[in-house]
């Protein structure tokens, strides 16, 4: 939080899809800094579209999303997106890693979106592979690491221009069973030890269990009040 | 447009790497555009390359036969005029001198040229680049040199392509006459492709039998406005003002719209280039949809996307075009060297040998077009690209079609209408740019109706319930994704389409001047003079007692000057038979003619440039007072210039001319046309038979129609071109498209789809998209050629024709499309079936 201000807040959420189909209504989510929070439910509740609307990617029907005091509805377009580049990361179930960069310009990705110092930007993004435990291979590509490898270089990405919010969806989703509990819990390290608030998106009740709280988005998904939260001690 | 936001500047390194990263793991594909655009450009460069040194050497001819003197009084036809016009004209106000010249064509050896006799005291004050140089040691003076009868002083050019040196002896035929003379000298400064011979003008005019007749005066002014009007009021209709801008005028006129047409067939290739390079572009989007939309969810801005795609367009189009430009010089220098400035059309003949002149500007303005082509190709995909939800992209990579979104039709259809009332607009300085333009709009209308084409093609075999496996998945894949197929398709529709209308347009052109020779062409036997001889009436009442000949039409023929910016058309002196029909091919006929009017037939090209309609009247420069009407119009494919016809009889009681240079005769029944034309020579005084040609209709019918086809040689060779190009990217992109649809295939395989039938659909599919680009391309070809034959062509050229549609052609390109597209469907399937099921759905790039 700064000065008690959580880094994201919502505030009575409401989103209906195509269909017509009523996601989500009067969801509140207040997320500090330095907490990682999981949203769990069954596919197809509107997990994936909870994020997009949380990125600024899609827009809400009705209440109010703030991201480190910023409303994103009184943002256009254009200021979404600097909002994105500034001040959030992402990790994505499919990683996302390009293959035709090094794993250093793939973590740097963020900072060249920002500035033109390219030896800057690739110093920083060394540091955070070697944060990750990938140090030192800063110009290999993708297709000489495995999966949960790619994955830890995605994390990097996410933290390498120390976002306010860190927004995972299904980070997990491609990983097998061992694999998937090591990169949980240097997801879960980093978002700590970087003071950024981390949302997490996962169909596992298994994954959600290392998050601060777990949310659960009903299987009606129409009140906000129906939420699970349980919180860890 | 919105001012660039400051993200977009700020991530130009991200925007770096990411075009750098493309460049570097698919080379070949930008290769490919990159060499697509550089044809393009090379082409249009190297065509217009020639055009212009071709004509910049025509016009140094031009100069160097008329002196550049500031302004001229010329005879209208190559009667000339009255010499007692000279020192009328010599004392108007504002002449300060006048030099009386005659001028004639000449054969020396075997080389043509220009022999022009001149006063050399004016000439040398009014057109000094006309006088001879006697090289020193040969004895006598310039002065006394210049005024000996039997001298020639001969330009460099004439002397090379006739072989002689000074101090030789050779013969000069001229207006019938041939005259041993002596070379004097030279002349030193008349340009180097200027085929001209000097000679005093009182010998010229003496010897080759032109006394009391020349045919120019050239002018050295005082004040040129005061001497422009006197002379304009006191001159006879048979001489007529003209300047040096007035003479290039007519050169230029004469091939100005081959050149323009020529041009714009050479700019074909750089269409198709364009249209590759955004198949390329669109692919590449396609596949690089998530790694845009990471881009996009990280932060980059919609103009980013656009950004990248643009500049990649932009490099590939600066590299290719300044390659072009490279190849387009070299193809220029091989072309005229080996070709001539001609390119086969015949235009530039009288014209010195042309080198490659580089022309900075229009070097510039091709470099452009080629930076534009791939720009523009660019363009839109980086738009698509832009537009693609990020979120939604990330989640959904690779095909996320609709098959029951409709493919809108509006957009063909607008186009298509806004170019077909383009297309009809008049011509613009007598040049048909509106129909240009209007055809570019009908192309684009067509290209942009491929994806709606194809689905109306593809939905009734769509709804067909059962049959082959590979059939059904074929058919169904292209229904429901007609654009892929319309990104494959889109340049080699542009470039079959122009290469149909071409064909269609030149078939009918080829027919309707087959037709026409087979209607002019009834003699049995055609000769004609040359270097201005002419059969005298002794001559033409001896060969028409040659056995054999049951009938003989002798007509004149000459160049007459109605405008002096525009070429002389052809006045025609023959027998019109008491007003009885004369001419085949009449196209139209005027009322009967009022009393006392002299009856004159113009062909269609001459209607057309001079706005001549039956029953009006015109001035003819060859006799003042005289009304001359025009009675008809007939076609006449020979003359672009234009040609009337008038009696003979006529015609040599306005011009007491009674020389005749063309004879058509009919043989008797069982003659023989060889042995009777072999007697024919015979007949004919013995100075005259090397001056005269003889031949058979059938050797003018083939000899006429060679030439046709020689002029639109280079055309064909450009549509050619600008197939191969529209192939390669057909391959491409059908290739590049069967490629990323591996994880599909593999989930096929899963089914239990073998690997045969998945290649059984491929192929199906890539018949399918082949045939689907010939239909569009012959569709949309047929309907441009109606622009060609109905338009431009007229606009241009004046004449039209009746469209005759070539079959083999169309079949033809309909055959190699589909199996181009087929091939390399499947030669692209084998490698992208190579993989085992499983590897091949794994969720990876």
């Amino acid at each position: 939080m700064i000065d008690g201000i959580p880094i994201l807040h919502v505030q009575a959420l409401g989103k209906s899809v195509p269909g017509p189909r009523r996601l989500f209504q009067g969801l509140d989510l207040a997320v500090a800094a330095g907490e990682l929070v999981a949203v769990v439910g069954e596919s197809g509740v509107g997990k994936s579209t909870l994020l997009n609307l949380l990125a600024g990617l899609d827009l809400a029907d009705e209440g109010r999303i703030a991201i480190d005091g910023t409303d994103l509805a009184a943002l256009d377009e254009t200021a979404r997106t600097r909002l994105r580049r500034e001040r959030i990361g992402f990790v994505f179930q499919a990683f996302h890693i390009l293959p035709y960069l090094t794993l250093r310009q793939n973590v740097a990705l963020p900072l060249a979106l920002v500035s033109n110092d390219a030896a800057a930007a690739e110093a920083r993004a060394e540091a955070m592979l070697d944060a990750v435990g990938l140090g030192g291979r800063g110009m290999g590509y993708a297709r000489d690491l495995s999966g949960g490898e790619l994955q830890r270089v995605a994390i990097a990405r996410a933290l390498v221009h120390r976002p306010a919010l860190i927004l995972a969806d299904e980070p997990t989703g491609n990983l097998d069973q061992g694999t998937a509990s090591k990169v949980l819990a240097l997801f879960a390290d980093a978002v700590r030890s970087h003071g950024a608030a981390g949302v997490m998106v996962t169909h596992s009740d298994a994954c959600a269990a290392i998050a601060d709280r777990v949310l659960r988005l009903g299987g009606d998904g129409l009140r906000g009040d129906g939420l699970v939260v349980h919180e860890r001690g | 447009m919105n001012a660039v936001e400051p993200g977009l500047l700020a991530g130009r390194l991200a925007l770096r790497w990411l075009i750098g990263g493309e460049w570097r793991f698919h080379p070949a594909r930008f290769a490919l555009t990159a060499v697509a655009i550089a044809v393009g450009v090379a082409l249009g460069f190297a065509v217009h390359l020639v055009n212009g040194s071709a004509l910049a050497s025509f016009d140094g001819a031009m100069r160097g036969v008329n002196g550049a003197a500031e302004l001229s009084v010329r005879a209208s036809s190559p009667l000339g005029f009255d010499e007692a016009l000279y020192p009328k004209v010599a004392q108007t106000s504002g002449v300060a001198d006048a030099s009386p010249v005659v001028s004639l064509t000449a054969q020396l050896g075997k080389a043509r040229i220009t022999l022009l006799g001149l006063d050399v005291m004016r000439a040398a004050v009014v057109t000094p680049a006309l006088i001879g140089i006697r090289p020193r040691g040969l004895g006598g003076s310039n002065a006394e040199t210049a005024f000996d009868e039997a001298a020639l002083f001969l330009s460099h050019r004439a002397m090379a392509d006739a072989g002689v040196q000074v101090g030789a002896q050779v013969t000069v035929v001229a207006n019938g006459h041939a005259v041993p003379l002596r070379v004097a000298g030279t002349l030193a400064g008349a340009d180097d492709a200027t085929a001209i011979g000097v000679m005093d003008i009182a010998a010229v005019q003496w010897r080759f039998v032109r006394l009391g007749r020349i045919d120019r005066i050239d002018l050295a002014l005082t004040d040129r406005a005061v001497a422009e009007a006197a002379l304009r009021a006191a001159l006879p209709p048979t001489a007529m003002l003209s300047t040096p801008a007035a003479q290039n005028a007519q050169g230029d006129a004469l091939s100005r719209a081959y050149r323009v047409n020529l041009d714009m067939l050479a700019l074909v290739a750089l269409l198709t280039g364009g249209f590759l390079v955004y198949s390329a572009q669109s692919l590449s989007v396609v596949r690089r949809q998530r790694a845009f939309a990471l881009l996009r969810t990280l932060g980059m801005p919609r103009g980013g996307v656009v950004a990248a795609v643009l500049a990649e367009g932009l490099a590939i189009g600066v590299i290719g075009a300044a390659a072009g430009l490279a190849a387009g010089y070299a193809l220029a220098w091989a072309a005229l060297r080996w070709f001539g400035g001609d390119l086969g059309a015949g235009y530039f003949r009288d014209g010195g040998a042309a080198h490659v002149v580089f022309q900075p500007v229009a070097a510039l303005g091709f470099f452009a077009l080629g930076v534009l082509a791939a720009g523009l190709g660019s363009a839109l995909p980086g738009r698509v690209a832009a537009s693609a939800a990020p979120a939604a992209a990330l989640k959904n990579a690779g095909d996320m079609l609709d098959p029951r979104q409709p493919v809108a039709w509006w957009p063909m259809v607008v186009l298509m209408v806004a170019g077909v009332g383009t297309a009809v607009l008049p011509p613009v300085a007598g040049l048909p740019l509106f129909g240009f333009a209007g055809m570019a709009l009908m192309l684009a209308g067509g290209v942009v109706g491929v994806p709606w084409f194809a689905r109306v093609l593809l939905t009734p075999l769509a709804r067909l319930p059962r049959g082959p496996v590979p059939a059904l998945l074929a058919v169904r894949h292209l229904h429901g994704a007609p654009g892929a197929a319309a990104t494959a398709l889109c340049g080699i529709v542009a470039s079959t389409a122009l290469m149909i209308a071409m064909a269609t347009m030149v078939t009918s052109f080829r027919g309707a001047v087959a037709d026409w020779l087979g209607d002019v062409l009834g003699a049995d036997l055609y000769a004609r003079t040359t270097a201005g001889a002419s059969f005298d009436p002794a001559t033409r009442a001896r060969l028409a007692r040659t056995p054999g000949i049951a009938s003989m039409d002798f007509s004149r023929q000459l160049p007459l000057t109605i405008s002096a910016d525009r070429p002389p058309l052809s006045l025609i002196a023959r027998p019109l038979r008491d007003g009885r029909d004369p001419l085949p091919a009449v196209m139209a006929r005027g009322p009967v003619l009022p009393a006392g009017d002299v009856a004159v037939w113009v062909s269609e090209p001459a209607q057309r440039i001079y706005g001549w309609k039956p029953g009006d009247r015109i001035v003819l420069p060859i006799a003042a007072g005289t009304r001359f009407t025009v009675a008809g119009v007939w076609r006449d494919y020979g003359r672009q210039a234009g040609a009337v016809v008038i009696d003979d009889r006529v015609y040599q009681h306005l011009t007491g001319d009674d020389g005749r240079d063309q004879v058509a005769a009919m043989l008797k029944p069982g003659t023989d046309a060889t042995g009777t034309g072999r007697a024919l020579i015979a007949a004919l005084p013995p100075a005259l038979r090397a001056q005269t040609e003889l031949t058979q209709p059938a050797i003018l019918r083939q000899f006429a129609l060679t030439l046709f086809d020689r002029s639109f040689a280079v055309t064909y060779l450009l549509e050619a071109i600008a197939i191969l190009v529209g192939l390669a990217g057909v391959a491409a992109t059908v290739s590049a498209q069967t490629i990323a649809r591996e994880r599909e295939f593999g989930m096929l395989r899963h089914l239990g789809v073998t690997r045969g039938q998945l290649l059984a659909m491929l192929g199906i599919e890539g018949a399918i998209v082949g045939l689907t680009g010939a239909l569009a391309g012959i569709g949309l070809g047929l309907m441009l050629a109606q622009v060609l034959i109905q338009v431009i062509n007229p606009q241009s050229f004046h004449w039209t024709m009746t469209t005759r549609i070539p079959l083999g052609t169309l079949l033809g390109v309909a055959l190699a499309l589909i199996g181009a597209a087929a091939a390399t469907a499947l030669v692209a399937g084998r490698r992208a079936t190579a993989k085992s099921a499983i590897q091949s759905v794994r969720e990876d790039w």
